[in-house]
């Protein structure tokens, strides 16, 4: 009897470990929604969404955060510009032309310079790359949106490599023997039957690799260079939301308009990350369909 | 069984690899070179790193027959096939040694361009391996890497090798969908299709009913026997029964070593080694 209860509690425990995700998630859906609503009883969603001109702390405040999605917008394209070509390069790479011996440092390697931690990142764009573009292009400030989305850039870049490898890896030998056998030759084998049958694998790995970009906080605070303006050239510094909300956070009133404004920012930022991870698991989940591999 | 194969029989024995055991022409020795073999093997040995898996095969392939290759699992009946088509080239670490012929003409030889030689030699795997395209891309992803045909001239051909491939009738309105939509058997044959629009000479089949169901398997055989009249045909299998019904000759390997090559019927019926016989009997393998 006592045994018998001893397996259900330690049934309880694990079913309650395992929902303790959901319960995260639901309880940060709902601190956010909140948290945001005040704002829209002072501004309108639209002019929040639209409005070009965020002075929250200005006499009166304005709340508007076209500059901010503007600015994570940019900076997550030109990272993607990056980190697309490089990461998808790399993985065809390491799966196609590396040998064992080059496989076996280059990938150990890849995976250390995903974890390597944001802010050293940050810290070698501010220190080596921003002084860098300063002086080559003559910039009065060499923190820009070039700046954050080449070290955004490379920062997904192992994120992307590694997940498309990955996909790259999941394509049944069968495949390429079938094509070998064909009189195909590697480059056919390749661009005709493999980076196909991985498509939608590297699409998740190019989405993953986007909200990696997108989310990144404390990179865009050091490189970023903070003005929020819409910005007219990629030498423009700007404030994407991540850091707004990272910069404001500490200075905002606890239920001020501006506490409120900021909640609303990160719900938007969650909606777009969200989406993009939506996303990529319909995509690989229809690809594991298309392969004919079950979950 | 077809009718032919009691007029066949005598002939079958006579091609036999050399040093190997097999059973005495009826029509004496000249009639061996009458018919040049499609495909000889000369002193294999073949090596997956220090690991002998072939040792010293000879052996030819007589044309617009159909040869079985039988013995237990892991005695290199696909090591050997795949070198027919230098499959194994794509595995690391292998060597070879020996010299294989296709008429006449060493494909080992570092001349030999191993795109044209796989398109002369097409293959079947055991498991079905169609690609996650179209019905017809599958059909026609031989003829597009070579680029040369119009696409008038590819659905022609597409559609003629799914009806050798007694695949037409089933897929003719769906060629738009996905290959792996397809059942096992339906699945097996678009790959012979695949491997019939290139136009091959001979085609090597490596167990191609191992994982196929009864009905899928019977029409399988059934169209490797239609085919025989153009293509010099090799099977794999460790299904006997398979062997027997539609070989013409039929080779037996063990633990990589040709054993015995004769006529199907000769080596069911007769066999000359004792190992040959314990396999057949099922008293071993
Ligand atoms: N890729 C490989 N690497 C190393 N050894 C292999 C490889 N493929 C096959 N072998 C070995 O070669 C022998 C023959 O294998 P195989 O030709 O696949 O046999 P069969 O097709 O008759 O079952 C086996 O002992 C097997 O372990
Ligand atoms: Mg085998």
């Amino acid at each position: 009897m006592i045994k018998r209860n001893k397996e259900k509690g330690i049934e309880w425990l694990f079913t309650a470990l395992a929902f303790s995700s959901l319960v995260f998630l639901t309880g940060i859906v709902i601190v956010l929604v909140k948290e945001a609503l005040p704002i829209f009883s002072t501004v309108s969603l639209p002019a929040f969404l639209g409005g070009e001109s965020w002075y929250p702390t200005a006499e009166p405040p304005e709340f508007g955060i076209f500059p901010l999605i503007m600015a994570s917008f940019w900076v997550s394209a030109g990272a993607m510009l990056i980190c697309v070509p490089l990461g998808v390069g790399s993985a065809l790479y390491l799966h196609e032309l590396a040998g064992e011996r080059q496989r076996a440092v280059l990938k150990p390697v890849i995976e250390v310079l995903a974890s390597v931690p944001s802010i050293i990142y940050g810290f070698f764009g501010m220190v080596i790359l921003a002084p860098f573009l300063q002086d080559r292009f003559n910039l009065p400030i060499g923190l820009c949106v070039l700046s954050t989305s080449i070290v955004l850039g490379v920062m997904a870049t192992p994120t992307v490599a590694s997940i498309a490898e990955d996909a790259l890896g999941y394509v049944p030998r069968s495949f390429r023997e079938a094509s070998f056998a064909l009189g195909a030759n590697r480059w056919e084998t390749l661009t005709r039957v493999i980076i196909p049958a991985a498509g939608s694998g590297i699409s998740t790995a190019v989405i993953l690799g986007m909200s990696r970009a997108i989310g990144e906080t404390m990179t865009v605070l050091m490189v970023a260079g903070g003005a929020a303006v819409v910005p007219s050239s990629i030498f423009d510094p700007v404030r994407p939301m991540t850091a707004a909300i990272a910069a404001e956070m500490g200075e905002a009133p606890v239920g001020s308009d501006h506490y409120h404004a900021l909640f609303a920012v990160a719900l938007a930022l969650f909606i777009v990350t969200f989406a993009f991870n939506i996303i990529a698991e319909l995509i690989s989940r229809r690809y594991r369909l298309k392969l004919g591999l079950s979950r | 069984m077809h009718s032919a194969s009691k007029e066949r029989g005598a002939a079958d024995f006579l091609l036999s690899g050399n040093g190997v055991k097999s059973a005495p022409g009826l029509f004496g020795e000249a009639e061996n070179s009458c018919i040049e073999p499609k495909i000889s093997a000369r002193g294999v040995n073949f090596y997956y790193g220090p690991k002998r898996a072939l040792k010293d095969i000879n052996m030819d392939f007589s044309p617009r027959l159909i040869t079985a290759i039988i013995g237990p699992s892991g005695c290199g009946k696909s090591t050997f096939i795949r070198l027919l088509n230098r499959m194994n080239e794509l595995v690391p670490g292998t060597r070879l040694e020996g010299e294989i012929l296709l008429d006449g003409l060493d494909i080992v030889a570092p001349v030999c361009d191993v795109a044209e030689l796989r398109k002369r030699v097409g293959m079947v795997f055991q498991k079905p391996n169609p690609f996650p395209k179209s019905i017809f891309e599958n059909v026609a992803y031989g003829l597009e890497i070579n680029g040369s045909l119009a696409r008038r001239a590819i659905e022609e051909k597409v559609e003629d090798s799914l009806k050798k491939a007694a695949l037409w009738d089933e897929v003719k309105d769906r060629l738009r969908e996905s290959a792996l939509g397809l059942s096992g058997g339906q699945q097996q044959r678009l790959c012979i299709a695949r491997c019939l629009a290139v136009e091959p000479e001979v085609i090597l089949f490596d167990e191609p009913c191992a994982s196929l169901d009864p009905i899928s398997t019977a029409k399988i055989e059934e169209l490797i026997l239609t085919l025989k009249k153009t293509y010099t045909i090799v099977i794999v299998t460790h299904n006997m029964q398979q062997a027997a019904r539609v070989s013409d000759r039929t080779a037996f390997f063990l633990m990589g070593e040709l054993i015995e090559y004769g006529g199907t019927g000769m080596i069911f019926k007769a066999p000359h080694d004792r190992r040959t016989e314990d396999y057949i009997t099922g008293r071993f393998g």
